[in-house]
């Protein structure tokens, strides 16, 4: 919402009481999750003492091939270093492919930041930040939009900056991410088998794996496309945006949910709602058999009515696969919007590309 | 166990204590207090629901995992949690401290903890001590052992004690300060508002 209205501007510390703060780092904002008595301390004094982080570069690099989504790129970042790979960092994301994302999806990408370990996660602010803020309610006008766009330029690290740890993907090796196990580094290609513990060279990632096949009810060598849904929940501070609602309309329009699937969709505001509604996104949810719902955090954490049986198995666009998150006992498998719509209507994993070149 | 506070009470000095072994990596904020007892603004009463999903095997806390490390005899009353790498991954939420401190844990004994989990230890003056992965398997092995192993937690000299070992912690000299002294983290900011006001007064207003 803060996005929406235009408040969360390149160079502003943004801190909040909830983890997923970090998806305002979009704009080039140092944006983080801090604890109650942090907040109490921001409200008494408008500051927070803070240890130094270090830096990671994270590059992504190459034309982004069909299918491929914000949500992929971040989960295979956090595949590629693990769940805690980024502890006691701050993240740049650069490289053309985070060049060449819209501002929701740069935001996807920064969103689970947390989820890499980092404290943050941010993207150097650049024209496509500058055109999505103009004209919004809070966004700076007339000759302060000028003095703006002249200090936000200034917004980048140099040529030759240093940083603790680089790492590189190319955006081509990624194919449509999906977990496996009940943290978000246990991730992989929508068609490539469920690692066994012993792919795992690290003792404490092997002991992880064994946990998390028991408790996610999955076989080493197992495909994905074997696993039965029964569950989707499209929405989160991770997915709830305008572009994720097309997304997932794009594949939704062109079938029906399965039968033995509930399929749920839920705005991220309620802007975001009205956008969708005007468009006629919720139509084409509700014909294909999706439930459409008021704006939420809904079954990402499962806080309110909207939580899983034990067994259950979900397709979400959420962020977290921990062990329970979801409802005791539930088995949470983490997608992009576009593979949690093409799940519901096949009833299993499916690979969205498949569905794209249909589109 | 016993706590040796500074002469104001307020601080955290030396503890000793039994220890209670979570032999697991990537124990997140969901494993150490579930989402929906976050229902409360208060910083105590949470102890009871700590470790929730693991403690117990019905949704009303009556019938205790007999299997969940908490629910062994011989770990009960043990101050200290020791445990493995990036605990308290996850959420911001504090009530993850406050549950770990009003169930009795003082300090809990890591490889490594998550960001937001460590600030919030420090600002709930729970101790945590970050050892390395082969200094974490000998104070598991000694536990192993013997459950009623006492171990020392010295934060004046940044030490770990159990039998004949000694283990030196590393933690920033600002953390430190405010535990041994239970400092107000506010008061002491608040003694630069000048500086802070000053500041303020430089930036632009369509900065924020």
């Amino acid at each position: 919402m803060g996005p929406e209205l235009g408040l969360i501007k390149p160079g502003m510390t943004v801190v909040c009481g909830d983890s997923h703060t970090a998806t305002h780092g979009a704009f080039g904002a140092l944006a983080f999750g801090i604890g109650t008595s942090q907040v109490e301390h921001v409200f008494a004094t408008q500051t927070l003492k803070q240890s130094k982080g270090k830096c990671m570069q994270v590059k992504v690099t190459g034309a982004r091939p069909l299918g491929l989504t914000a949500k992929d790129i971040i989960l295979a970042i956090i595949g590629k270093i693990g769940h805690a790979g980024a502890t006691g960092c701050v993240i740049e994301y650069c490289g053309d492919t985070i060049e060449g994302l819209s501002m929701e999806e740069r935001m996807t990408v920064c969103n689970m930041s947390i989820e890499a370990g980092a404290k943050a996660g941010l993207i150097a602010p650049d024209q496509t930040t500058f055109d999505y803020l103009a004209g919004r309610e809070y966004a700076p006008k007339g000759a302060d939009w000028d003095a703006a766009i002249a200090y936000w330029k200034t917004l980048k690290s140099d040529d030759d900056a240093k940083f603790d740890i680089v790492i590189e993907l190319a955006a081509n090796d990624i194919a449509p991410q999906v977990t496996w196990g009940t943290n978000p580094g246990q991730v992989i290609g929508v068609n490539q088998p469920i690692p066994a513990p012993e792919d795992f060279s690290d003792p404490i990632d092997r002991d992880s794996a064994v946990k998390a096949l028991k408790y996610m009810d999955v076989k080493p060598g197992q495909k994905l496309s074997e696993l039965t849904v029964n569950h989707v929940f499209i929405g989160s501070c991770t997915n709830g945006r305008i572009e994720d609602m097309r997304a997932a309309a794009a594949i939704a329009k062109q079938g029906k949910v399965a039968g033995h699937v509930t399929a749920i969709v839920v705005p991220g505001s309620v802007a975001v709602k009205a956008q969708a509604e005007a468009e006629h996104l919720d139509k084409i949810f509700l014909d294909a058999g999706f439930e459409w719902r008021l704006p939420g955090c809904s079954m990402c954490l499962g806080m309110n009515d909207d939580i899983l049986s034990q067994g259950d198995r979900c397709a979400s666009t959420s962020n977290r696969n921990f062990e329970g998150r979801q409802g005791r006992g539930a088995r949470t498998h983490l997608v992009s919007p576009a593979m949690a719509a093409a799940a519901a209507l096949a009833g299993h994993f499916a690979d969205t590309r498949d569905f794209v070149a249909n589109d | 166990m016993s706590n040796q506070s500074n002469p104001a009470g307020a601080g955290i000095s030396v503890h000793t204590g039994r220890v209670a072994p979570l032999n697991q990596a990537n124990v997140d904020t969901d494993q150490i207090i579930p989402k929906q007892f976050l229902t409360s603004v208060t910083k105590s009463g949470y102890g009871k629901h700590l470790f929730h999903d693991w403690r117990y095997l019905d949704l009303h806390e009556q019938e205790p995992n007999p299997d969940f490390v908490l629910n062994k005899p011989e770990y009960q009353g043990a101050s200290i949690l020791l445990t493995r790498e990036n605990f308290g991954c996850g959420s911001s939420r504090e009530h993850a401290p406050w549950s770990l401190d009003d169930y009795g844990f003082k300090v809990v004994i890591a490889t490594s903890f998550a960001d937001i989990f460590y600030g919030n230890c420090i600002n709930n003056a729970l101790l945590p001590v970050q050892l390395t992965s082969a200094q974490i398997d000998t104070v598991f092995a000694a536990v192993e052992q013997d459950s009623t192993c006492q171990v020392v937690v010295d934060l004046p000299q940044q030490q770990v004690r159990f039998n004949d070992q000694v283990i030196g912690f590393d933690i920033a000299p600002h953390h430190k300060n405010n535990l041994l002294k239970g400092l107000d983290a506010i008061g002491q900011t608040l003694e630069l508002d000048d500086k802070i006001s000053a500041f303020e007064a430089k930036q632009a207003a369509w900065q924020y």
